[in-house]
């Protein structure tokens, strides 16, 4: 029974950075923008978040700060795609690149540094419930935070104007330029909530994961995340699942041997990007209906003609 | 107030001003840079982009870290052309490393000449056959190739690291993660006596004139140049897109296969995990950088050679990580991309009036 709290208790809290990068990332593509840049993203806010908490003991500055190194990445990318028109693919991949590097350079001193992480709630009564106290109501805030904005993000895409909005620049882009909606910029906010979410994601990894900094610690995490909106056909409560999904992976690869698994750490280290492969040929396999959840202009640019 | 204005045909002038344009403002964001980090920019941009050209050594080591960059940008420029986007490069390279590898530890106690053609062959092979993995998710269950790719890349990476921690460990070496040194045949033989500088640049060399005469003679080029330009055309024309993903990935799985393959026989002489350096994303900005054609592809590899070279200069003249290299490479593909704006549109000045 303890084992079961504390493997559920774990995968949460290994799924937690996904769910934040999963969610911005959605919104992006909902709006049409194949950003593939998501790992520099939370790289950057890792250390970010790292790195100021470090500096100032406080952790809800190198968690903004984080939030905010990641809106300016994803800014270059909006500049770059939107503004001067670039390809997104390889955009996103040279914010990857830049990313992973920019992160490492700013992080050279900060390795083997620990830091006081974020603290778990503690919330009365709930809290000391049996098992779903340990399970649900024992978790830090950042916890309760990525539930939330899965919700919110869900209630907004559904339910709003906004939503509508940006539903219509990704499903026809010409289409909702001619009605008069601002497409680039639309396309701008959805980026910046993208690149918001991924730095929160990655502070979430070296601020209370871990609580430490080490160079690439995202390790293919914001590639998972990519993959985690294709295996969540775009929708918001299923890209909670997906991201639990593959927290539940991630604990597994991490904590088996611990738990006597007789396999080399490098066969178990594969296991989230092999499930990823899996999961995306199984959802790929209905090309049919796959095509009708994509939204429709996704990856594709605009241009407006006058 | 200034607006961009399609031009009427692309402009031929940018399309080869636009990288050195970027590799400039690359350049001034590196003086940037290391203003802000509290380092003398000058001497800094100076030990990483300049010095390597100065001595001959640093000058052979920058064609030894060309020749896989080059390898890998040319396979990759194929499939780019065709929009076909291979990003798992790194794990081919990986793979065919270990391939060829393989071969050259199985034959541990057997001298010949044709020791190193059947090491390349097993490595053009194994980096094809993991690159067939996402062409066949692709075409058979649609699976977007690009995630497959990559995914595949971070198993090859820790494949190769866990059969040199296990089987293909050194039996005499101290229980270290590295397989045992590859005798003299199973190494290439080196071009410039006294350097590193080996055969594999020369192959390089000859690839590049091949695929130059593929895209430019021969049927599966022009394949190529049209499903990158017209997909709806390539398809009435009854081109199989099928094919053209799978010819694609294949091609630069090749490539990449062979890259590897070079790396491991040629200057590491032996298979350890740090074989997987990156050339493999590398080698995407090689083709961008290189306008995806094959000469441009060489230029463009010996730049980015001059980014490692120079980022292991400030790694030990300046004690900066060597991540260095990774900023520098993603700011010049952010600038290239951003100036490629200018092939196809203008700058026009308008008047409110």
């Amino acid at each position: 029974m303890d084992l079961t709290i504390a493997i559920l208790q774990g995968l949460i809290i290994a799924a937690t950075p996904l769910v934040f990068a999963a969610i911005g990332e959605l919104v992006a593509e909902r709006a049409g923008v194949l950003n593939l840049g998501v790992e520099g993203m939370m790289v950057i806010g890792a250390i970010a978040g790292f790195a100021v908490t470090f500096e100032t003991g406080s952790l809800l500055l190198g968690v903004g700060s984080a939030v905010l190194c990641g809106m300016g990445l994803a800014a270059i990318f909006g500049l770059l795609t939107q503004v001067l028109r670039s390809s997104q693919v390889p955009t996103g991949l040279a914010l990857t690149i830049f990313g992973l590097g920019l992160a490492a350079l700013w992080g050279q001193g900060y390795a083997g540094h620990s830091i006081a992480g974020l603290q778990p709630l503690h919330i009365p009564v709930l809290s000391e419930l049996p098992v779903v106290g340990p399970v649900l109501f024992s978790h830090d805030p950042l916890v309760y935070v990525s539930v939330a904005l899965v919700l919110a993000t869900a209630v907004f895409l559904r339910w709003t104007r906004g939503g509508l909005v940006l539903r219509a620049v990704g499903e026809n882009h010409d289409a909702a330029h001619a009605i008069g909606f601002p497409v680039v910029a639309v396309r701008f906010a959805a980026l910046l909530f993208g690149g918001a979410c991924a730095g929160l994601g990655g502070a979430y990894l070296s601020v209370v994961q871990t609580p430490f900094w080490a160079e690439n610690m995202t390790a293919g995490r914001g590639w998972i995340a990519l993959a985690i909106v294709v295996f969540a056909s775009w929708k918001p409560s299923r890209a909670l699942l997906g991201a639990y999904l593959f927290g539940g992976v991630t604990y597994l690869q991490l904590h088996a041997q611990g738990l006597g698994v007789p396999i080399d750490a490098q066969y178990l280290a594969m296991l989230p990007y092999l499930t990823t492969i899996v999961v995306l040929v199984l959802i790929s396999r209905d090309t049919a209906k796959r095509s009708l959840r994509a939204p429709a202009c996704l990856g594709k640019p605009f241009f407006a003609s006058t | 107030m200034i607006r961009l204005e399609a031009r009427p045909n692309p402009s031929r002038a940018m399309v080869y001003g636009s990288p050195v344009i970027a590799l400039a403002l690359t350049l001034l964001a590196g003086l940037g840079l290391f203003g802000f980090m509290g380092r003398d920019p000058l001497e800094a941009m100076a030990i990483i982009f300049i010095e390597p050209l100065t001595t001959v050594f640093s000058v052979s080591e920058l064609l030894v870290k060309a020749t896989p960059l080059i390898l890998i940008g040319l396979g990759l420029s194929v499939g780019f052309r065709a929009g076909i986007y291979n990003i798992g490069a790194e794990g081919q390279y990986a793979v065919g490393a270990l391939a060829g590898g393989c071969v050259a530890l199985a034959f541990y106690n057997v001298q010949g000449i044709w020791l190193l053609p059947l090491a390349a062959v097993a490595g053009i092979t194994g980096g094809m056959a993991w690159a067939a993995i996402p062409a066949f998710l692709r075409t058979r269950f649609g699976a977007n190739e690009i995630l497959v790719s990559l995914m595949l890349t971070y198993v090859a990476v820790l494949w190769l690291s866990a059969l040199v921690h296990g089987p293909l460990r050194d039996p005499d070496g101290f229980n270290f993660p590295e397989s045992r040194l590859f005798h003299d045949s199973a190494t290439l033989p080196i071009l410039i006596e006294g350097t590193r500088t080996h055969i594999g640049f020369a192959v390089a060399l000859g690839l590049v004139m091949l695929v130059w005469l593929m895209l430019g003679r021969h049927i599966a080029g022009f394949k190529v140049q049209v499903f990158g330009l017209a997909p709806r055309a390539a398809r009435f024309a009854g081109f199989s897109e099928r094919r053209m993903i799978w010819f694609c990935l294949l091609f630069s799985g090749a490539f990449a296969g062979l890259a590897g393959m070079f790396e491991a026989t040629g200057p590491v002489g032996q298979l350890v995990p740090s074989l997987a350096v990156g050339y493999g994303f590398t080698g995407i900005i090689v083709a961008f950088l290189g306008r995806l054609s094959p000469v441009g592809v060489v230029l463009a590899g010996l730049v980015m050679a001059l980014t490692y070279v120079g980022g292991e200069a400030a790694q030990i003249r300046l004690s900066l990580p060597s991540a260095v290299t990774g900023v520098f490479q993603g700011l010049l593909l952010f600038f290239l991309l951003g100036v490629d704006v200018l092939v196809t549109y203008r700058v026009v000045r308008i008047r409110r009036g």
